[in-house]
């Protein structure tokens, strides 16, 4: 029972595409670094002071629509804010340079995406621009403590004056 | 050759007494295995056509299941995830679905009714034409020549087929998801490489080497211990299947419960 060379073989083909596999589900499903293809389109840069939880990968959208994605999510220690690079997709090449950028989330449990809102001027963003006009992550928490904290002192008001005011 | 007590009525009428008995011969049986692997790896070139005949001729089924069962994950995530508005999730699910559960399960089972059942019915036909016999007046020992080699070459084959089905799964899944219904590919691979951990990944891999132990223990078990008949060999070949996939089940159970 002698194995011959044919099935050697096959049984390394065997192995290497196992570890192969092996490998691809260790390296590229946690962390980051799924690279397919050249990047195309222009780099666009915004800074935010808070991103929330947007990651390199996510979307950037002008009116729900999908033009580009988020390249890299850096912090700038000078100003203690995040820099977002963006790369838009080549044929978006007519957006505003004065447009808003905002970070929003899509849907209950979804992510983090960064909505675009144009601008009226007459220059285009092109590569290396800068977005200036930004708005933060909405923080839940933050928002929660408002409404507690608005809803209290209204509460408060309501008892001086006699009482909240009766439901119809 | 005192194998009078393995007939095919006693394993029919077997009571649960008889149950308990075969648990504790698989695992003696086993035993006596595990201490003939360091000769086994003594002659790897058994064990690569054993891991050949195990592994890579189970691979075209392997990837073709692991194609559809991507494929029905991606399909049925998305509507779900859909009626939450989070179809962006679907990355997550699909590659946290297959790592942990499906692909070791699924592909377990796959292997179990490829490969087990040529284990046993390989080796039972050898017990049946008195192979086994002959070699042990050649003073050569089965369990180190014909049993240790397969048990050693299913358990390195499955981790492996695990991985490869996981890999084209999460090609189907992307597939569906992405290519026809829409879910934004960047959304889709970067909330999955921001939630899949390395432990996960380990988990598919522990889960998977012990269902390929637990297949290929009981394939060759059954298949050296089958009643020399034809009967016998086909009732062993069906057994194998069984306790095979009830065991690979009860083992996911308890791996899952150790690593939550």
């Amino acid at each position: 029972m002698r194995p011959n060379r044919a099935l050697e073989i096959g049984t390394g083909l065997f192995v290497l595409l196992g570890f192969a596999a092996l490998l691809f589900l260790s390296t590229q499903l946690p962390g980051s670094g799924l690279r397919l293809g050249t990047p195309s389109g222009y780099l666009v840069t915004a800074k935010f002071d808070n991103v929330g939880d947007l990651k390199v990968g996510s979307p950037v959208s002008m009116a729900g629509v999908n033009i580009g994605r988020v390249e890299a999510v850096e912090f700038d220690a000078q100003h203690f804010r995040a820099v977002v690079r963006m790369r838009i997709q080549p044929q978006f090449s007519r957006i505003p340079d004065d447009s808003d950028a905002s970070i929003q989330t899509a849907g209950l449990l979804g992510g983090k995406y960064v909505g675009i809102g144009p601008g009226g001027s007459d220059v285009y963003l092109r590569d290396g621009s800068t977005i200036e006009f930004t708005q933060s992550a909405i923080v839940l928490e933050n928002l929660i403590n408002r409404f507690f904290a608005s809803f209290a002192n209204r509460g408060g008001e309501g008892r001086e004056e006699g009482g909240a005011p009766a439901s119809p | 050759m005192s194998r009078g007590d393995a007939t095919v009525e006693s394993i029919v009428n077997g009571g649960p007494g008889a149950a308990l008995r075969r648990v504790g011969a698989v695992a003696v049986f086993l035993a006596r295995v595990l201490a003939q692997i360091p000769a086994a790896l003594l002659r790897p070139r058994l064990v690569v056509h054993q891991i050949y005949n195990a592994g890579a001729r189970s691979l075209i089924i392997i990837m073709l299941c692991g194609l559809f069962v991507g494929m029905v994950l991606g399909l049925q995530g998305f509507d779900l995830l859909q009626r939450f508005g989070s179809e962006d999730a679907l990355g997550v699910a699909a590659a946290l679905g297959l790592l942990k559960e499906l692909g070791p399960v699924v592909g377990a089972l796959l292997f179990a009714g490829r490969a087990g059942t040529a284990l046993t019915s390989e080796i039972g036909l050898m017990r049946a034409t008195d192979q086994l016999t002959a070699m042990q007046i050649m003073a050569v020992d089965p369990l180190r020549l014909v049993v240790a080699p397969r048990f050693l070459g299913g358990v390195i084959a499955l981790p492996l087929l695990v991985a490869v089905f996981n890999v084209i799964g999460l090609f189907g899944a992307q597939l569906i998801g992405v290519q026809l219904m829409g879910v934004d590919p960047g959304a889709f691979w970067s909330q999955m490489q921001a939630a899949v951990e390395i432990d996960d990944v380990t988990e598919g891999v522990v889960k998977s080497i012990a269902f390929g132990a637990a297949c290929s223990g009981i394939a060759v078990y059954e298949g050296y211990h089958a009643p020399p008949t034809a009967e016998g060999v086909g009732l062993a070949t069906t057994r194998t299947v069984v306790t095979s996939s009830v065991l690979v089940l009860l083992l996911d159970y308890v791996l899952t419960a150790r690593f939550l």
